[in-house]
């Protein structure tokens, strides 16, 4: 019983970690790029004062805004805080990875995507319609890439349950996976148009033929703002926590100790930290695409999933 | 020799026989990335990449099996495919002018799953012979002959001659692997043979660019169309 | 001394000087002396190796038997009168302006370098030294098909190329399986396990599945270059843009030696699959293409394409009757090999004369040629004859085997023949009719011809035709035993 509320205890404390630590991550990247491109950095805790900020704003609402309007941002904050919970952070022997599935997630995912899409046509003007549209044609491609790539990783380890998945790739130590190469660059490619990176979506702008992702929530304020924003930055988190994780877990905790807890905590901060880097450098390096070339590079991104399971079978399995 | 086929794991392998594995998907994903690619000199850089790995994977294979001609051969594409041919092209395409040329490409994302398409038909085709084999490489026989059939592909999709010459040049690296892939390589004498055909098929491709741009002022092979069997 | 070495060093000697002389007057002279040094130094092989039976290289690079001496010899014997027709024809060239002398310094030298990988094609022992040498019989005839440089001629070279290259892939991907299935065979002898000699002694250990996979890709590969439907696009461009005595050893020589690398194959596969899918795939192509090349003689427009397609037909014929497999119709392809070669290779000659007079290639311009030059006129007309299988010559004789063999084992299959070679008489002679007959244009003025080649040739079909000469049927036998494993009754 006590190891179970101990059990319990972490799970929470993760996700709280996990919702916690969003913000600085994006902080990171901001910082990164800005260093990057030769402009003056803000603080790393800008996103965590942003938010503060929203939070104490008076909200402004639409007159035509209807329900879904107002309950849309705490459903999809909602649906990112589930999916953090199910995602392994430091630690993989948790109560909650038992609902730790792929498949779970992809659904939380699409759960908000749906929410904030309907928001987003709920006030009725033309830029909330035009980003729902082009955010669900987005999704409608990124999705099918997401589950391939997964689905490689799962026929390796044989489960969708991501803690199982993760401690079957620990156990066989490092092996060179082809097919987990493909996944990989899949899974990235998908992250990077799911989250609204360059060269998908640029999060810094309002620029208004450009958008995807800012169009649909232009009529958001105050702690509605937030709370979207805040779930961005978790869906970012746990895009960069599953190609971490995934493809390299080494450093999570498999049991439960004080030790290996702060090692995984390193650990993970180590991996992530890096990550940010090579983003900061890829959206540096690469310009934003005309959003008719968009397909093609989700197209690209699901033949590369493609080839992971084609792999794992052609090359991976004995014959 | 031990002519039981024994089962693999990938995971008892050692990690250079994985490496051979990996490297080995990634020159089929260089051919895909050329499928996708239609501006002239990135094509010539991922043909020149696909050189490169091709001769890292026969490294490794020499490494893994012991069989030390396998490093001339592997010495033999670096120079040829990953530095000659591609030097040659890129001269060429400097000479030509047609360095900036993007050429269109008709259904980009259906010649790509074209391609995915092939991968499986080569794996149920290359299945037999793999099944005899009993070497390390056994399994990427079928991502050799995928190579051969992308090149192929590559040549149908592209119009312009030096895309199909890129095509063509990549036909014959998956020709390679497919030697190094299922018995360790050919004969030297082989080897050097298609070497030499290899490399003066490259010159006279070259010479031949500039007899097409001076015939039909361009290097759009489709507009080649005054022979053919049509009622006059 | 071996005169083995004198058959293949000859050429490539000779194409190496010829690369450096300037003069074509010069050139055109040497390459004569050249090919018939080769000629002759094939007929002293030839001789030996019969007198001697298959002998093989001490370095196991050679290996020369009755199948493939005979076609050496063939093949020497080709260059040397085309090599003959080439210095008058390629010098009137040169005076109209169609070429310039550098240009025909690459002429001669390829003409050479074409010559010896035929050569090394046919002698050597290893199949994977033949597939290079295949492929070197495109390079060096590649930029010889564009050697005009006309819009025309270089797509048709470029078509040559890329088709041939793509094709004679698939048949090193054959190769490559080849080795494999002997590699696991023969182990420890890497370097032996692509010998031919190796490999047909144990063709019965062969794995059959591996075989079956790999004479798909080696007929593909081979056939391509064979020119068999639908692989032969490539074949009529090629012949009709390039100057005439590249068509008359492209289609008198090299058809051969394509399918000769491809009987090769078939040798081995038969010795391990036990079934007849071989035999049954090269019917299939062969029987297509004499149709399929019958057909299209009619809607020609270009005498030299209306002989390839001609030639399409012809090594369709061949390969079925090679499919037919047994004694006789084995025979029945070696003679039709030879006399195709001899008689096609005349026709292209002639031809080439006949539009050097006319000035044109185009059909409904060549007219009356019997009236303003009569040798030409007959030569053309014989030439027809004779490739059409009118019966003194020899084609009526091997086409009558393979009709008998094939009444013998496939009898309903005679049918298509007979119709496929109605079909091809009636195409042909529609067009030569008034090429010949017709009221010559004015002006029309003789040419400097030599139709030497073309009646030594002739006759040689003619009396092959008549009586096959004794040492001929031998070595045909012996060349048949090799092939189907039995004596022709």
């Amino acid at each position: 019983m006590a190891d179970n509320l101990n059990g319990w205890l972490f799970a929470a404390l993760q996700t709280l970690l996990f919702i916690g630590g969003a913000p600085l991550l994006a902080g990171w990247i901001k910082r990164l790029k800005c260093h990057l491109q030769n402009r003056a950095a803000p603080s790393l805790f800008q996103p965590y004062r942003d938010l503060a900020k929203l939070f104490t704003k008076d909200l402004v609402l639409a007159q035509n805004a209807s329900w879904i309007f107002r309950t849309t941002p705490y459903v999809v904050f909602g649906a990112m805080l589930l999916a953090a919970s199910t995602v392994p952070l430091v630690a993989i022997p948790l109560p909650t990875s038992a609902i730790a599935d792929v498949i779970v997630l992809v659904g939380f995912f699409s759960l908000a995507r749906f929410f904030q899409a309907l928001a987003g046509m709920d006030i009725g003007t033309a830029f909330g319609g035009m980003g729902a549209s082009r955010e669900m044609t987005v999704a409608s491609l990124a999705e099918p890439a997401t589950l391939m790539a997964v689905f490689t990783l799962t026929m390796t380890a044989s489960t969708t349950n991501l803690s199982v998945a993760m401690q079957h790739i620990l156990n066989a130590g490092l092996v060179l996976r082809p097919s987990f190469l493909f996944a990989l660059l899949s899974l990235a490619m998908v992250a990077v148009a799911e989250t609204g990176r360059i060269p998908i979506d640029n999060p810094a702008t309002h620029l208004e033929l450009t958008m995807l992702h800012e169009a649909m929530v232009l009529e958001y304020g105050a702690r509605h703002l937030a709370l979207i924003d805040w779930a961005g930055m978790i869906k970012l988190t746990i895009y960069a926590v599953l190609i971490s994780n995934i493809f390299f877990p080494w450093g999570i905790s498999r049991q439960l100790t004080l030790s290996g807890l702060v090692l995984g905590t390193v650990a993970v901060t180590a991996k992530l930290a890096l990550l940010a880097v090579l983003l900061a450098l890829w959206e540096t390096v690469l310009a934003k695409m005309r959003l008719f070339r968009v397909p093609q590079f989700l197209g690209f991104a699901f033949l590369l999933s493609l080839l992971g399971i084609l792999m794992h079978v052609i090359l991976e399995t004995s014959v | 020799m031990n002519l039981q086929p024994v089962t693999m794991h990938l995971t008892d392998l050692s990690l250079f026989s994985q490496g051979i594995l990996v490297s080995a998907a990634l020159v089929l994903f260089t051919s895909f990335v050329m499928l996708a690619q239609a501006r002239i000199q990135p094509l010539i850089y991922t043909f020149a990449w696909q050189g490169v790995l091709l001769s890292v994977t026969t490294a490794l294979v020499a490494l893994v099996s012991g069989h030390t001609h396998l490093y001339i051969s592997a010495l033999l594409t670096f120079v040829l495919k990953a530095l000659l041919i591609p030097w040659m092209l890129y001269r060429l395409v400097q000479r030509l002018h047609i360095q900036q040329d993007v050429e269109i490409v008709s259904h980009p994302s259906l010649t790509l799953l074209g391609g995915a398409v092939l991968v499986v038909f080569c794996y149920y085709v290359a299945l037999p012979v793999a099944q005899l084999s009993t070497l390390v490489t056994r399994n990427t026989i079928a991502v050799s002959m995928a190579i051969v059939l992308l090149g192929m592909l590559l040549m149908i999709t592209r119009r312009t001659a030096v895309a199909q010459v890129i095509g063509f040049m990549s036909i014959e690296n998956g020709l390679f692997f497919a030697a190094v892939a299922s018995t360790y390589g050919m004969p030297m004498i082989v080897e050097l043979g298609i070497a030499f055909d290899v490399l003066v098929a490259a010159v006279l491709f070259g010479v031949f660019f500039f007899q097409i741009r001076t015939s039909i002022d361009s290097l759009d092979v489709d507009r080649l169309n005054r022979l053919s069997e049509r009622e006059e | 001394m071996n005169p083995l070495y004198l058959v293949l060093g000859l050429p490539l000697g000779g194409g190496l000087v010829l690369a450096l002389v300037r003069s074509h007057r010069i050139a055109g002279l040497i390459n004569v002396a050249v090919s018939t040094a080769t000629c002759g130094a094939s007929v002293w092989l030839a001789l030996n190796v019969l007198g001697t039976g298959p002998e093989l290289s001490p370095d196991k690079l050679f290996y020369i038997d009755a199948f493939n001496v005979y076609l050496v010899a063939l093949t020497a014997f080709v260059g040397m009168t085309t090599a003959i027709f080439s210095r008058p024809y390629m010098q009137h060239e040169v005076e109209r302006g169609r070429v310039g002398s550098q240009r025909m310094r690459l002429y001669h030298s390829m003409y050479q370098g074409f010559l010896f990988a035929m050569l090394l094609a046919l002698t050597t022992n290893n199949m994977g030294v033949l597939w290079v040498a295949m492929e070197a019989a495109t390079l060096t005839t590649v930029l010889l098909v564009s050697l005009y440089r006309t819009p025309e001629s270089v797509e048709a070279a470029w078509k040559y190329f890329i088709l041939c290259g793509v094709g004679i892939a698939q048949a090193l991907f054959g190769t490559v399986l080849l080795y494999f299935a002997a590699e696991r065979r023969l182990g420890a002898k890497r370097n032996d396990s692509l010998l031919w000699s190796v490999l047909h002694t144990h063709a019965a250990q062969l794995d059959p599945a591996v075989l079956a996979i790999a004479f798909v890709f080696l007929l593909v590969g081979y056939g391509t270059k064979v020119g068999l439907v639908p692989l032969h696009n490539w074949l009529p461009d090629a012949h009709s843009e390039g100057p005439t005595p590249m068509s008359a050893v492209l289609s008198g020589l090299l058809l051969n030696v394509a399918l000769y690398a491809l009987v090769r194959v078939k040798m081995l596969v038969d010795g391990s699959l036990h079934t007849a899918l071989a035999g049954h795939l090269m019917m299939g192509f062969g029987l297509l293409s004499f149709l399929v090349a019958g057909l299209f003689l009619h809607r020609q427009h270009d005498i030299k394409r209306m002989y390839s397609y001609s030639s399409i037909e012809h090594m369709g014929l061949t390969t079925f009757a090679f499919g037919i497999g047994g004694a006789l119709a084995t025979f029945a392809a070696l003679l039709h090999m030879t006399v195709h070669s001899l008689t096609k290779s005349a026709i292209f000659v002639t031809v080439g004369h006949a539009a050097q007079l006319a000035g044109t290639q185009r059909i409904e311009h060549i007219r009356g040629l019997i009236r303003t030059q009569p040798a030409v006129g007959w030569g053309l007309l014989a030439g027809s004859l004779a490739i059409a299988g009118f019966p003194p010559f020899g084609v009526f004789m091997s086409e009558f085997l393979v009709l008998n063999a094939t009444m013998k084992s496939w009898p309903w299959l005679t049918v298509p023949l007979l119709l496929g070679l109605a079909i091809a008489f009636a195409g042909l002679f529609r067009h030569l009719h008034p090429m010949i007959y017709g009221t010559p244009p004015v002006g029309q003025t003789r040419v400097k011809a030599n139709m030497l080649p073309v009646m030594v040739h002739l006759a040689l079909v003619l009396w092959l035709g008549l009586s096959i000469p004794l040492f001929l049927a031998h070595w045909f036998e012996q060349a048949t035993q090799l092939i189907s494993g039995s004596l022709p009754v």
